[in-house]
């Protein structure tokens, strides 16, 4: 065994099988490929739209509509929605047109996985779906709580506030990084 | 005029602007299936590229982001000084930026994808995601909730105004924009030397 642990690489050790992400399929096009067709499209989004990409005030949107059909009184004194009336806009559908999109590229690499369990997950906690769940929707939860104090998303800052070399944008990717790896690190390897 | 390299926003050039021209809408609809379309090849909705990211073993969202924000930075602000776009710069508020960056890393590391990675993912067929999506959904209805009392307290501390990284440095963003440029390049350079993915 040692003999075995010592022609292996340092890397290799310290991860152990099946919470190695590299051991799953990486991206089907080059990142840079990728990361400066998005850089393009950002020319694209504020030449034509006057807009920054950015994906999280969607979901705040959809909240606003929701607690206007549910809640409306209760709903329209909130400051939030008073300052950001939520309607079905750019932002809107544009997030919607994401996950065509996400579709079509899917379907035409031949990547559409259809599970309610990624993989990796499975290797590191097991096949519930309800574990899944739960530990999603509280990931979302505090991400959209994040994101609207920030002032965006891993798009919105991540992307296009970075790019406009905010500083607002920056602080806020850079807490991102650090709390999402000192979760992360933890959780996985722990 | 004033100098649109010194400005954020400013009246751009022409009596009819270019959105006019095609539904806005619409424009949102064909740059949305562009942006999901992108991001799922890049694969940055798949569950493991990035978790793997935040384990430092997969440098792919690292990848992607810095050549978007290298690429993205030459054009928008050369529009920018050709007049023909607007910059969109948030107001720095440190407090909010620091706890809402961490809150959202935390959750980052909980789902694995992000509110825009989360739509390709459920797009892909990555049926998690939805649940995640429902947490956003209701994150984003506490937040409002609580937007009175955090308008107050926390919204208020560090607030710096719109203030971009060459003002920090007192440097004019024509010579900031290129060492940047060459900085993050640098970074993606030594990613691609040091890192397998």
């Amino acid at each position: 065994m040692i003999v075995v642990a010592l022609g292996t690489p340092d890397l290799a050790v310290a991860v152990p099988p099946g919470v190695d992400a590299l051991s799953y399929p990486g991206p089907a096009w080059s990142p840079y490929l990728i990361g400066a067709g998005i850089g393009v499209l950002s020319w694209l989004t504020f030449y034509f739209s006057d807009k920054p990409i950015g994906a999280s005030s969607f979901y705040a949107q959809v909240a606003g509509l929701l607690g206007k059909f549910v809640a409306p009184a209760r709903t329209g004194k909130l400051v939030y929605f008073k300052d950001n009336p939520p309607r079905v806009g750019w932002e809107f559908v544009f997030v919607v047109s994401i996950v065509f999109g996400g579709a079509i590229a899917a379907v035409t690499g031949g990547e559409f996985v259809s599970e309610w369990l990624p993989a990796m997950w499975v290797a590191r906690f097991g096949d519930s779906i309800a574990l899944r769940a739960f530990v999603t929707f509280a990931g979302g939860f505090l991400m959209a709580v994040g994101a609207r104090l920030a002032g965006g998303c891993t798009s919105g800052h991540g992307i296009s506030g970075t790019l406009q070399l905010n500083v607002a944008s920056w602080i806020a990717v850079i807490c991102l990084f650090i709390g999402g790896i000192a979760v992360a690190m933890p959780l996985f390897n722990l | 005029m004033s100098n649109p390299d010194t400005t954020i926003t400013k009246p751009r050039e022409g009596a009819t602007s270019p959105e006019a021209a095609l539904p806005a809408l619409v424009v949102a609809a064909l740059f949305g299936l562009a942006f999901g379309f992108l991001l799922q090849k890049g694969g940055v909705g798949k569950y493991h590229v990035l978790v793997g990211q935040l384990l430092l073993q997969d440098f792919t969202v690292a990848k992607v982001m810095m050549t978007a924000i290298v690429v993205g930075m030459a054009g928008v602000f050369t529009l920018h000084h050709f007049a023909k776009a607007n910059l969109h710069v948030q107001p720095t508020k440190v407090g909010a930026q620091i706890i809402g960056g961490t809150l959202f890393g935390i959750g980052f590391a909980l789902m694995a994808y992000c509110p825009g990675t989360g739509a390709v993912a459920l797009g892909q067929g990555s049926w998690d995601a939805l649940f995640g999506m429902a947490g956003l959904i209701a994150g984003s209805y506490l937040f409002a909730a609580m937007s009175a009392w955090l308008k107050r307290t926390v919204e208020t501390w560090g607030v710096k105004g719109q203030v971009m990284l060459p003002d920090l440095l007192r440097m004019p963003r024509g010579v900031f924009i290129p060492i940047f440029a060459l900085v993050l390049i640098a970074a993606l350079y030594a990613m691609e030397r040091f890192a397998t993915r």
